[in-house]
């Protein structure tokens, strides 16, 4: 749900068969400008035009964040996830155009933590890269404990190893070798925050296996990928102007309404202010409602709608505009 | 002091004066005839040539003798810039989007120069050359918030975010509408608003807290609130209470007019990219009940506000006590003719 942040065109400066599931891509600006800098943990919204399909994914930059040359992502082949990855791997070459949002951190490191103490399982490992940059130019203190399938599917090890030595450890499933997660939480100073990234169950285990030991929940993150839906066109009547438009995948209702010309009031367009709350005058279908303005009782009742950030899916759709 | 820049006082003798300039661009805040809270937020874009909102930071004629208010301020108490320990990050994001800014928005002003970390800033107005190492504040004669907040008009708030909420940790405060940096420190969204009425039950806070917490890196919102104050005194502190409350028991029909002051803050809000803090730069405007007068419209709207201001409004902004006399001031200049919707002059 951007708020209007201008987005970033990139050209694919580089693609890398990391290993046999993960490709690393890295982005430079089409404009010439500097890349933002960034805080380790956020992401970009990278837009796919997939063979008339919009596809906007989320993925971790990974490159150092103050690296404002270019911005690197690596991404897993998902046989069964929604696509995205499939299209990166099989569609994206050195020399595409592409565009990216600006980024944003929904995973940052907390600033007041004593150490860092990083859980990364596979390609979970992407944002920690990123953290491990910045907390090594800062002078932070921190630990990395990094599950891998195999020496072979150890995406980064070496490059890790490399950089920060001892304080890189890798567990091989292939070799049954299992973070002492217990162990690990017994052994920490006070004032240590616990991040963790990787598949879901991992996740859990650590919340689970920390909270059991009293830690506080504050003191323990994870990421929490939720990757914006998949936009769909559909159809409304505005009865007031008494036109018919489409809004596209990759517009907000909004902005539909605005391109036909019809002067619709708004202030945030991000869904806080309440300005573009509009009336639905007939609703034969499901409204996705993704503002904070209304309440829930007004948001069941399908009676209003706000299109600076909401959309529909069904027969039809009339708005009082 | 050169010819673009007043000399004058916001204590003592008070010589505050706006330009005929000052008063065509001053940023009256009521875009309709009635004031309540809302979540008036909107993206904060560039706004037309010579308006306040034409570049990130406005610059203004007040700007050097506001600088030289805020040194005394803080020589006098230096409580009022504050930084926890873990906002420093956040505090060299807000110096270099000011610098980046000002040194774009205003060259003949101010320039900077980066290679690499080592940057060289020059500050003209206040007759300041600094090189330095960016992101080692042993480089700088202070922390990086204080050293470009001392260089820039308005109170600026560091929040970090974490646990789903953002925490007020840093700041230079001097120009405040009677709050506290001191107090407020380490407290929460909701907890350092907890003295606003109304708002909270009309869910203000709530939206405005989750639209903050999605705030994102280049897109920055802006908001208006506003006060009164007697007399063009920027430093309105509860730390100095007993100096300055006191005025408002002085002012009688005939000084109204010159001595009551509508006071206008031009907030920002802006995600800073390395600390994923935000920034909340709060810039106040002083303009004379007799200079806000010279437009008819807001000398109709201003009265119409004031006289249909919730009692709960008035005493929390400190100005139910003279709430009479201010109506006898501007009831005059309210012929009763309809203002057009919007904050521009007719
Ligand atoms: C994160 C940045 C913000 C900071 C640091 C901040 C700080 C403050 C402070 C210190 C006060 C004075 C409270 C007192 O009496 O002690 C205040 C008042 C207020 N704030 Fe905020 N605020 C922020 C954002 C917002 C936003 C986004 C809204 C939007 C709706 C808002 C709405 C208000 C209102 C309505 C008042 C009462 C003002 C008056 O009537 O004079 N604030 N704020
Ligand atoms: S424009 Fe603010 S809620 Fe839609």
């Amino acid at each position: 749900m951007s708020v209007g942040a201008p987005k970033i065109p990139v050209v694919v400066a580089e693609v890398i068969e990391v290993n046999a599931l993960i490709k690393r891509f890295r982005f430079v600006r089409r404009d010439g400008l500097a890349m933002p800098v960034f805080s380790g943990g956020a992401h970009v919204v990278v837009e796919m035009d997939d063979h008339g399909t919009r596809r906007m994914n989320p993925y971790s930059l990974m490159s150092a964040p103050g690296d404002t040359s270019g911005y690197e992502i690596s991404v897993r082949r998902d046989e069964a996830g929604r696509g995205g990855s499939l299209y990166m791997h099989n569609h994206v070459r050195a020399g595409m155009e592409m565009v990216l949002s600006q980024p944003v951190n929904l995973f940052p490191l907390d600033a007041r933590a004593k150490k860092h103490l990083l859980i990364a399982g596979g390609i979970g490992i992407t944002p920690f890269v990123a953290q491990m940059a910045q907390l090594e130019a800062m002078g932070g203190r921190f630990e990395l404990h990094y599950s891998v399938r195999s020496p072979a599917l150890g995406a980064y090890v070496d490059h890790l190893r490399g950089r920060y030595g001892a304080r890189v450890h890798v567990y091989h499933d292939a070799f049954d070798e299992k973070i002492d997660l217990a162990n690990l939480l017994k052994t920490q100073p006070l004032g240590t925050h616990v991040y963790v990234c990787g598949p879901k169950g991992m996740i859990a285990w650590v919340h689970a296996t920390a909270r059991a030991m009293g830690w506080p929940d504050r003191a323990v993150h994870s990421e929490e990928f939720l990757a914006p839906p998949v936009g769909l066109a559909f159809d409304v009547s505005l009865a007031a102007s008494g036109k018919t438009i489409t809004v596209q995948p990759n517009q907000s209702l909004l902005e539909a309404i605005e391109a036909a010309g019809v002067d619709a009031p708004y202030l945030c367009r991000g869904g806080a202010c309440g300005q573009c709350e509009t009336d639905v005058l007939r609703c034969e279908g499901h409204i996705e409602h993704n503002d904070h303005w209304l309440s829930d009782d007004q948001k069941a009742s399908h009676t209003k709608i706000m299109p600076c950030v909401s959309r529909f899916r069904g027969a039809g759709l009339v708005l009082d505009r | 002091m050169s010819l673009d820049f007043n000399d004058e006082t916001f204590r003592g003798d008070f010589t505050y004066r706006n330009s005929a300039r000052a008063i065509k661009r001053f940023p009256f805040p009521f875009p309709e005839d009635s004031y309540m809270y809302s979540v008036n937020m909107e993206p904060h874009v560039p706004g037309p040539v010579g308006s306040v909102f034409e570049h990130m930071f406005d610059v203004d004629e007040h700007y050097v003798s506001e600088m030289r208010d805020r040194a005394q301020v803080l020589a006098d108490d230096p409580l009022r810039c504050q930084s926890l320990p873990h906002m420093e990050l956040a505090g060299w994001d807000l110096l270099e989007l000011i610098m980046e800014s000002k040194a774009r928005d205003y060259p003949h002003w101010f320039s900077l120069h980066r290679d690499g970390n080592q940057w060289h800033w020059i500050n003209r107005p206040l007759q300041i050359e600094q090189r330095f190492t960016f992101m080692d504040a042993s480089t700088l004669p202070c922390g990086p918030m204080e050293y470009i907040t001392r260089q820039t008009q308005g109170d600026f708030t560091l929040q970090d975010q974490r646990d789903d909420d953002l925490w007020i940790e840093a700041g230079m405060v001097t120009t405040q509408a009677d709050w506290s940096l001191d107090f407020d420190i380490g407290m929460s969204f909701k907890q350092w608003h907890a003295p606003v009425p109304l708002a909270h039950q009309a869910g203000i806070f709530d939206r405005a807290l989750k639209f903050l917490l999605k705030l994102q890196h280049g897109a920055p919102v802006r908001r208006f609130n506003w006060t009164m104050t007697v007399d063009p005194l920027l430093d309105t502190s509860p730390e100095n209470y007993p100096k300055w409350g006191p005025s408002k028991t002085t002012m009688t029909p005939e000084t109204v007019g010159r001595r009551q002051h509508l006071r206008v803050e031009l907030q920002t809000l802006h995600r800073l990219p390395r600390s994923n803090a935000i920034a909340f730069p709060i810039r106040c405007y002083l303009i004379s009940f007799q200079d806000l007068v010279t437009v008819p419209k807001w000398a109709r709207r201003m009265h119409r506000v004031v006289r249909d201001i919730p009692d709960e409004l008035a005493t929390y902004k400190g100005f139910i006590r003279n709430k009479a006399l201010m109506l006898d001031y501007l009831a005059p200049f309210d012929d009763g003719l309809p203002t057009s919707p919007g904050f521009a002059p007719e």
